[in-house]
């Protein structure tokens, strides 16, 4: 409805206007809470609120004192280390098992797609609360409980479903004749998976590892059940520090996994473009 | 097909039945690894809610002895006898804390009861207690009278129960009248019908909110969309925590509204807006909101706007044109995002436990609450398995309506 038709009376007019503005309003719903903690966060007092001297764009009312009670404390420097452990290790996990069963997914012949496809996606479908308190029973048993590898393995499984999903996303419409040529050819099927399939489904290899590794880096409930507190990542600290005594610090690190997620936004819009483009090919062909 | 011999056909089946094992063996090693780390443990965590042996290996002997009990009366002697024996023993093993825990949890108000008893039945020797066990006890606490009491132990004593689910469902059983409504503390329901609204009204809002910017965004020229488009995965993308913490920093009393409203001089005096229900359901519309945008908007770009126009140069009124001819081509969108959001907020934790304050728990905030403070694991279990049936029977309408690999992600 970009442009409105010349035919179109006064409540068309109406109508589209208020579509229009109803709109804004929503967008600015879900983005302003987000806008609002950056300037917050260079507060020079211990509030979360904005002074009087911020509102009046004053230089002294901004620090970055927040920023250097982060990188200056070792509980935070030590929850960003973990958080990026586990979540580069639950990814890589969750990629390469993730990958291979949505080839496996993808195939005509695959038996019981439907029920294995709703098991291998329900970690995202349940509550946490119940899959962190399931694990926290069961891995203690095993020893795996307040241990890098036991939250690793708990925040791969959580993973898996993402890279399944946006893998069978870039699969659809995948021609397996390709893959059968090469084998006509002699190529070993592990050779067609690498020099065939995988490049063909990358942009969804790649989309669900970054899916996988914020699933990991921005989980928190199941660290709060199982991680000792050697493993504490850093929405596990903001969780106690907003509990416990709320200041600008949080802010700061907030502001920190905001710029995370642009990067991430942007990598994620650049790949969706490039497989919209590499399929496109295809087409042609 | 009759045309193929037996061989053939028989080879046919087997090229068949060699590709679909191809297919199956690269889903074999994921497969495993999630029946291993995640089906397993939420199957463990079924078990323990129906499975519960510690107070049968406690006390074995008292529970055997309470087999001839008839019910009606306090225990006989031999019985009190050996439940004062046994309680010396735990005491010595320092176990009595153990059993006073569970006998708690079973009859309010028996953990001093325990604790004292087991005191008092320590200082006397085994022997002694054989002869005078059964006074010892019924001078300690008159509660060792009750039939109540014992009666509520040998619920306790039994290895294999389905007591927890009554609790869970603020039912009781009672020796005489059989299941009935708890009469004194009722929660838990209450706590589902709560969680259950709360999760409606935020499904609502979530489609409210999202289906004119879904409609808007569809409309307009892809680039433009697309640049729009950011707005809504931003917060899509950024952290959980982060987005709870700016509805902290927005709601406080001092916060970003109240500051702003009182130095506008709309209102005389802040509002208390954090810690509250409202604070829950306003910080959650706000998380989930893109997972009803997200679908809605890729079916609503899938649709041709010249059906409304064809209906509209036949002669349709614009609002009945809409209603009748797009909207239900929407609805996949609708619903999907609509369960979507749904299944997502009824068992949401982090955020109500952050901004909810007491008003505005969910069901998740009190399994948690038992798992970590009050330590009633299976209590949280049986909690825990009847949310998960409520989540399952959802996501088999989804996975039958619109199909679990259809979820949208940006």
């Amino acid at each position: 409805m970009s442009k409105i038709p010349a035919y179109y009376g006064f409540w068309h007019h109406l109508g589209s206007w208020l579509l229009k503005t109803s709109s804004w309003l929503v967008l600015l719903f879900l983005i302003l809470p987000i806008l609002v903690i950056i300037p917050l966060s260079f507060n020079v007092e211990p509030f979360f609120s904005f002074t009087e001297g911020m509102l009046t764009l004053q230089p002294e009312a901004f620090s970055l004192r927040w920023y250097e009670a982060i990188f200056s404390d070792t509980k935070w420097t030590l929850a960003i280390k973990n958080s990026f452990l586990i979540g580069i290790f639950a990814t890589l996990i969750a990629t390469v098992l993730g990958t291979c069963a949505a080839v496996g997914l993808a195939r005509d012949d695959m038996p019981a797609r439907r029920l294995i496809t709703a098991l291998l996606l329900s970690p995202m479908i349940v509550p946490l609360i119940i899959t962190a308190a399931g694990m926290f029973f069961f891995y203690s048993d095993l020893g795996l409980a307040g241990n890098y590898l036991g939250v690793i393995i708990a925040h791969a499984a959580l993973g898996t479903p993402f890279v399944i999903i946006t893998v069978t996303a870039t699969l659809t419409g995948f021609d397996y004749s390709l893959a059968r040529a090469a084998l006509n050819l002699g190529a070993t099927p592990l050779r067609v998976f690498f020099d065939i399939i995988m490049p063909l489904i990358r942009p969804g290899v790649i989309s669900g590892a970054l899916f996988a590794f914020i699933t990991s880096f921005d989980e928190v409930v199941v660290i709060l059940f199982m991680a000792g507190p050697q493993q504490r990542t850093i929405p596990r600290q903001m969780f106690s520090g907003l509990r416990e005594q709320i200041n600008p610090s949080i802010l700061a690190i907030a502001t920190l996994l905001i710029l995370v997620s642009i990067a991430l936004l942007v990598t994620i819009e650049l790949l969706r473009r490039r497989a919209e483009r590499l399929r496109g090919v295809e087409r042609i062909d | 097909m009759s045309s193929l011999t037996t061989l053939e056909a028989g080879q046919a089946a087997n090229a068949r039945n060699k590709k679909r094992l191809t297919a199956f063996l690269f889903v074999v090693p994921l497969l495993v690894f999630i029946l291993i780390t995640f089906v397993a443990p939420i199957a463990s965590m079924l078990w323990r809610s129906v499975h519960h042996p510690i107070v049968a290996e406690l006390i074995p002997q008292t529970l055997s002895e309470l087999q001839r009990w008839d019910g009606k009366s306090t225990p006989d002697r031999q019985t009190l006898q050996t439940f004062a024996v046994e309680l010396h023993k735990l005491n010595a093993e320092r176990l009595s804390g153990k059993l006073a825990e569970e006998f708690n949890r079973a009859y309010t108000g028996m953990s001093s009861v325990v604790k004292a008893s087991a005191r008092r039945v320590g200082r006397l020797s085994e022997s002694q207690l054989q002869a005078e066990g059964a006074e010892t006890l019924l001078k300690a606490h008159k509660n060792w009278e009750k039939p109540q009491l014992w009666f509520a132990i040998q619920r306790a004593g039994q290895v294999y129960t389905y007591d927890y689910y009554l609790t869970a469902l603020d039912l009781e059983i009672h020796p005489e009248q059989g299941i009935q409504v708890r009469e004194d503390t009722q929660i838990y329901v209450q706590l589902y019908t709560k969680t259950l609204n709360m999760a409606l009204v935020i499904t609502l809002l979530c489609a409210l909110l999202g289906y004119p910017l879904a409609y808007y965004l569809s409309g307009l020229p892809e680039n433009r969309a697309n640049l729009l488009m950011v707005l809504v995965l931003l917060p899509f993308w950024t952290s959980l925590l982060v987005r709870t913490t700016a509805w902290i920093a927005l709601l406080q009393t001092n916060g970003v509204i109240n500051s702003f409203l009182l130095g506008i001089g709309v209102i005389g005096q802040p509002y208390e807006m954090l810690y509250t229900s409202f604070a829950t359901v306003v910080a959650m519309t706000h998380i989930l909101l893109p997972f009803m945008i997200l679908p809605l908007y890729s079916v609503m770009r899938g649709i041709d706007p010249s059906y409304l126009r064809a209906a509209m140069s036949l002669g349709a009124k614009p609002l009945p044109a809409f209603a009748r001819i797009y909207f239900p081509m929407t609805l996949p969108g609708l619903s999907a995002g609509a369960l979507l959001v749904f299944i997502i907020s009824v068992g949401y934790y982090i955020t109500p436990a952050l901004v909810g304050g007491t008003d505005g728990q969910m069901i998740s905030n009190i399994i948690a609450f038992h798992m970590q403070r009050s330590n009633n694991w299976e209590l949280a279990a049986a909690l825990g398995s009847l949310l998960l049936g409520l989540i399952l029977l959802l996501y088999w309408v989804y996975d039958r309506f619109v199909g679990a690999s259809n979820i949208k992600l940006g």
